[in-house]
């Protein structure tokens, strides 16, 4: 008996797609369900996580991470800073560098466009491994930048070994505090068991090398996004508002940027989800060293598990993480909501 | 009327030089490093400390390439990262244009949810995925094998999604003639379809082979043994490592040569596909 041409196309359509269904369910789904069940255990990585013998312990790994006084929350929370300083600094900040060169690369009136976007693309193609080598080499502390830096007469720091808050030395320079004693209602209390002279660090100066990194490497593709925008911008419109008197500030503050709006929404959208897993960069440069002040929750994540052995709490930072980045994305919606509408 | 034409003219001047040179600029810096990368790799270590910024390796020497090859690790690196890359490729370009074929043409019950679920598993950050990986690997008894490395991202959401896109975009004339003409779906899908698809197979090829090769935290969580260690994973244990005296930058960074030359050199070919990619990928 001959099936129908109706089942026949049916059963194709799921031969087709039974072999990404096959993958993604075992090594996304099915990983996901397991590791649910391991956040709530205190497995230590011997034999399978699923037998009577490996201890439940309910929300345990959950409250030590937020609530029990102790090095897993201080681990934790610092962690948390540092990444909260590292989302603010980076996202913005390579937001408007990819914006700006975009806007100059498009430029009707430059040649060489071609070129330009491919060197401004070019490192973001390449490994963060061997990246992140060359910026071990080129901020050693007599490398190349240490060298430009010492042309103009400044004395570079030890970037990799620099644990100063950048927050704490802009906070001294100004002569706010004195950021070698500082004041003690700073120091004497705060939130989740660090005080808030510990919550008002900033980024490490060895933080800010990661952050330049990861700048220097993200802008390329976010440009490439905003020049691919730009492109759809109609020349007619740009061409009406030079008609009606308008300047460039303000063609480019009511034509272009409006028109750019779903793109912005969408790099800062992508941006906010990929420095909250910043991990390679760390792995390799600095291990979460010096004073821990290039701790990411992501590295942490990893080194519970596989270093310490807790897989409990490893798998319970990184839902937590995955809580973070969805709470962010909603706020950035909501920031960037259509107001008029 | 005259004066502002001139006024103007000499505003375009001005704002073409500031162009160039803002252009300039950043071009300097976002292609510098690689300079000072690559000259360095071919300096003395002595000279490599003494003048890092200085782009022209003199004396000019070979032995951070031949220390790499002959004293560390990398054929091995080298081998293992091609078998893993090239698998990943294949399987990629493969199972995901299939997929993508079924979502965009083939009429099946539940193609909506499916389509749903690509997207919510294309929303999951990776660095979620880390631990639970590992987990399903040792409960597969995978760990630690070339399987591991490779079937867990043998296929990948956002393939299918640039695949199911493309396919969306052409027309259907085609694949009617074929089935007209009594050509299965196979048929029509791997002689019709696939060779209309090559501007988005070369895409997904690229992308593919790029994220596989510079892939690290999959292989930090499926293998532990040193003879699994693909490029980046060995570079990352030699850079962190102390292999003998001195800090050895030249033999780093040249590694790290060896690590950028692939994806470099299809980027010079294939640039206008990575552009594609950059921009399917914000398509999302």
């Amino acid at each position: 008996m001959r099936l129908s041409a109706k089942a026949r196309e049916n059963i194709a359509g799921w031969l087709f797609v039974a072999p990404v269904i096959l993958i993604l369910g075992l090594f996304m789904l099915l990983p996901i369900l397991m590791a649910m069940w391991v956040s709530v255990t205190d497995w230590n990585g011997q034999g399978s996580p699923f037998k009577s013998s490996v201890p439940f312990v309910g929300m345990d790994n959950y409250t030590k991470l937020f609530a029990e006084d102790g090095l897993t929350r201080q681990d934790f929370m610092t962690s948390v800073r540092n990444n909260l300083y590292y989302v603010g600094l980076v996202v913005p900040i390579q937001t408007i560098l990819a914006l700006g060169l975009a806007l100059v690369v498009n430029s009707r009136m430059l040649k060489g466009k071609t070129f330009f976007r491919a060197a401004f693309f070019f490192p973001s193609v390449t490994s963060s491994v061997a990246i992140s080598v060359v910026f071990l080499f080129i901020f050693a502390s007599s490398g190349a930048v240490n060298n430009l830096l010492a042309f103009f007469g400044i004395q570079g720091p030890q970037w990799f070994a620099d644990a100063r808050g950048l927050l704490h030395l802009a906070l001294d320079a100004v002569g706010l505090v004195n950021a070698d004693s500082p004041p003690a209602f700073l120091t004497s209390g705060g939130p989740f068991g660090l005080s808030w002279w510990e919550w008002l660090a900033g980024p490490s100066v060895a933080m800010s090398t990661i952050m330049l990194l990861v700048i220097w490497t993200t802008s390329g593709t976010f440009m490439l996004m905003f020049l691919a925008a730009l492109q759809d911008v109609p020349v007619t419109l740009e061409e009406a508002s030079m008609l009606d008197g308008a300047g460039r500030w303000k063609r480019l503050r009511f034509v272009t940027l409006p028109m750019l709006k779903p793109t912005l929404f969408l790099v800062l959208t992508m941006g906010i989800i990929s420095t909250w897993q910043v991990f390679d960069q760390v792995y390799v440069m600095s291990q979460g060293a010096p004073g821990k002040t290039t701790l990411t929750p992501a590295y942490l994540s990893y080194t519970q598990a596989f270093d310490s052995f807790e897989y409990g709490t490893g798998t319970a930072i990184s839902f937590v993480l995955f809580a973070i980045i969805v709470l962010f994305t909603i706020v950035q919606r909501w920031l960037l909501r259509e107001r008029n509408a | 009327m005259a004066t502002v034409r001139a006024n103007h003219g000499a505003r375009t001047v001005a704002s073409t030089f500031v162009g160039y040179f803002i252009l300039i600029f950043f071009a300097l810096v976002f292609i510098y490093p690689f300079v000072i990368q690559l000259s360095a790799s071919f300096k003395t270590e002595a000279n490599a400390a003494a003048s890092p910024l200085n782009p022209i390796a003199d004396p000019f020497v070979t032995d951070a390439y031949h220390k790499v090859f002959l004293s560390t690790d990398m054929p091995l690196w080298l081998g293992n990262s091609l078998i893993v890359t090239i698998a990943i490729t294949l399987g990629r370009v493969l199972l995901d244009s299939m997929a993508g074929y079924a979502l965009a043409r083939l009429r099946f019950k539940g193609r909506k949810a499916l389509f749903g679920a690509v997207i919510a598993i294309l929303a999951v950050p990776g660095v979620v995925l880390f631990i639970p990986k590992f987990l399903v690997l040792k409960q597969f008894g995978m760990y630690d094998s070339y399987t591991a490395l490779i079937l867990p991202i043998i296929a990948d959401a956002g393939g299918v999604f640039i695949m199911k896109q493309f396919f969306e975009s052409i027309p259907r004339s085609v694949e009617e003639a074929a089935k007209i003409d009594g050509a299965g779906t196979w048929r029509t899908f791997w002689s019709v379809v696939l060779p209309m698809g090559r501007p988005a197979l070369i895409t997904l090829t690229i992308i593919s082979f790029q994220s596989s090769w510079n892939e690290l935290p999959h292989s930090l969580v499926a293998v532990q043994s040193p003879d699994l260690y693909t490029l980046p994973r060995g570079l990352a244990v030699l850079v962190s490592g102390s292999l003998g005296s001195g800090n050895q930058y030249p033999l780093k960074l040249g590694a790290a040569v060896l690590a950028t030359i692939p994806v470099a050199v299809l980027f010079v070919v294939f640039q206008r596909y990575f552009v594609r990619g950059a921009n399917e990928g914000a398509d999302k």
